[in-house]
């Protein structure tokens, strides 16, 4: 399993895929939002947790095709699926994987972006706890997304067609949590919540997962 | 009494459905007519919302079937997934469209009858908001449909997409509402009296349900025959390609 | 015959056209398809039974 693990992570990082290229795009996003909306800095700290929330969901959207993608064409799919490692423990190491190459990157680069925003002291705290519970949520999620499309040629927009409304709770839970953290509100609620989602889904997603992924396999 | 799964035999579910199809297009049509000429031209205004009133007939109906729609789809999906009858899946294939078309109609209803009581098109209410993302449900359901060609496989991944997404569906409805308090009345329709709609609306109402649930069920019967039809089609022409 | 609809005309008829355009469509959309669907099949049918 571990053995695993590491050959996912170096895959992603020699291939230059989701590792850099998440980043960037959230470093972008957080740019160009400025451009977007006028050089106001009140306003700016006001949406700051809503467009870094949505900026680290579309980063992590953006690297999603490649966590099954590559094994299935050139065939280890298959034998990773005739292994004696049950299917779902494999879909739940790919979603590890991709978190740990995506959605941690983004957590660790947040608090800086939200510099960029001008985001209020008070809510480094509950950005970064609501980024660090909602991630693997996304990663998770993406993944049961990922194994629905592998078969489809050119899925990518499919891909988002999927997960985009999954994504839903996650992102009302985790922007929920940082904007109230930012407002000096109470933001226990939604942050449990949100952790409650992110449990929900690392313990059933994977079966749905697995079984997608074994249709799509037969 | 015969078996309810006799008709997943398809030659069968033809059959019967195109015994019964006639009865339950006309009568939809009849209900439709009557319902909404009833309610459009034969109810008085309300005191205090005036003609807009006149908009419940559509937006009611609609909502109903947009969610009832979904609720058919799930359970189409899992008599597939437990029993494997073909008719089954393409059911749910075929329910598809019809309930998105559905949620629209509710939207865009809702968003005419906001527009002079609630002085917006939109707001992002709990209710208005959890439709959008019921369209986008459907939506994406019907492009995993789509892009899929065998149509075993498509069948089962969007069976497990539609069990996946009702349990997603049913999370964001409590997300939205806990993310913003809405405008937008409680039912209208329940079996504790004193919250309904007044008598004079509620029976031209029940009418037009009536008729929307009927185009509802002619729909899906006569969009189930013609993807039975597609898939023998698909069947027939990839045999002859391979004899 | 047509009921006063007062200031609201706009928006209860725009309502009623819409649904009214968007549910021919759909009803429209689904017997064509059904009808060439099932020419379709019988034009296959038929052919593979002349030739088999």
């Amino acid at each position: 399993m571990r053995a695993l693990l590491i050959r996912d992570l170096r895959l992603a990082i020699r291939a230059g895929g989701g590792f850099g290229l998440g980043l960037a795009f959230f470093l972008i996003v957080v740019v160009l939002v400025p451009f977007a909306v006028g050089p106001r800095g009140d306003l700016h700290s006001v949406i700051a947790p809503g467009i870094l929330w949505l900026g680290a969901l579309l980063a992590c959207l953006l690297s999603l095709d490649r966590v099954f993608a590559l094994d299935y064409e050139d065939g280890s799919l298959d034998l990773l699926a005739t292994a004696p490692l049950p299917l779902e423990a494999l879909v739940s190491l790919k979603a590890l994987a991709h978190w740990l190459t995506t959605g941690l990157p983004l957590v660790l680069a947040a608090p800086a972006l939200a510099v960029l925003l001008n985001l209020p002291a008070a809510g480094y705290a509950p950005l970064l706890l609501s980024l660090a519970l909602g991630t693997p949520a996304l990663s998770v999620i993406g993944t049961f997304g990922a194994a629905l499309t592998v078969g489809v040629k050119r899925g990518g927009l499919l891909l988002s067609l999927l997960v985009l409304p999954l994504y839903v709770p996650t992102l009302i839970f985790g922007a929920e949590a940082a904007r109230r953290g930012a407002e000096r509100l109470d933001y226990t609620a939604p942050l449990l919540m949100l952790a409650g989602i992110t449990c929900g889904t690392i313990a059933l997603l994977p079966f749905a997962s697995a079984a997608v992924v074994r249709i799509n396999l037969r | 009494m015969a078996s309810l799964w006799e008709y997943a035999n398809p030659r069968k579910f033809i059959a019967t459905s195109d015994l019964v199809l006639p009865w339950v297009g006309g009568l939809a049509l009849i209900c439709l007519v009557v319902g909404l000429v009833w309610g459009f031209f034969f109810t008085p205004e309300d005191y205090r919302q005036g003609a807009s009133v006149k908009i419940i007939y559509l937006h009611v109906p609609a909502a109903l079937m947009a969610i009832n729609g979904w609720l058919m789809m799930l359970v189409a999906s899992l008599i597939w997934l437990i029993r494997r009858h073909h008719v089954s899946a393409l059911a749910a294939r075929a329910a598809a469209p019809v309930g998105a078309v559905m949620t629209v109609i509710a939207l865009v209803t809702g968003a005419f009858w906001g527009q002079p009581i609630w002085g917006t098109w939109w707001v992002w209410d709990p209710r208005l908001t959890s439709f959008l993302i019921l369209l986008l449900f459907y939506l994406g359901y019907m492009a995993l449909w789509a892009a899929i060609e065998n149509d075993d496989t498509a069948a089962d991944l969007t069976s497990v997409l539609c069990l996946v997404g009702s349990v997603f569906a049913l999370l964001s409805r409590y997300a939205v509402l806990f993310w913003n308090q809405g405008l937008h009345q409680g039912a209208s329709l329940s079996l504790d009296k004193k919250e309904n709609v007044d008598n004079v609306f509620y029976l031209p109402l029940l009418v037009c349900i009536a008729g929307f649930v009927l185009l509802f069920l002619a729909l899906v019967l006569l969009r189930t025959q013609t993807e039975i039809r597609a898939r023998r089609m698909r069947a027939l022409l990839a045999r002859e390609r391979m004899g | 015959m047509m009921p006063d609809l007062g200031k609201y005309a706009v928006e209860v008829l725009s309502s009623y056209g819409i649904t009214m355009a968007l549910l021919v469509v759909l009803v429209a959309a689904s017997l064509l398809r059904a009808r060439r669907m099932r020419h379709d099949l019988a034009a296959v049918e038929q052919r593979i039974r002349r030739n088999g």
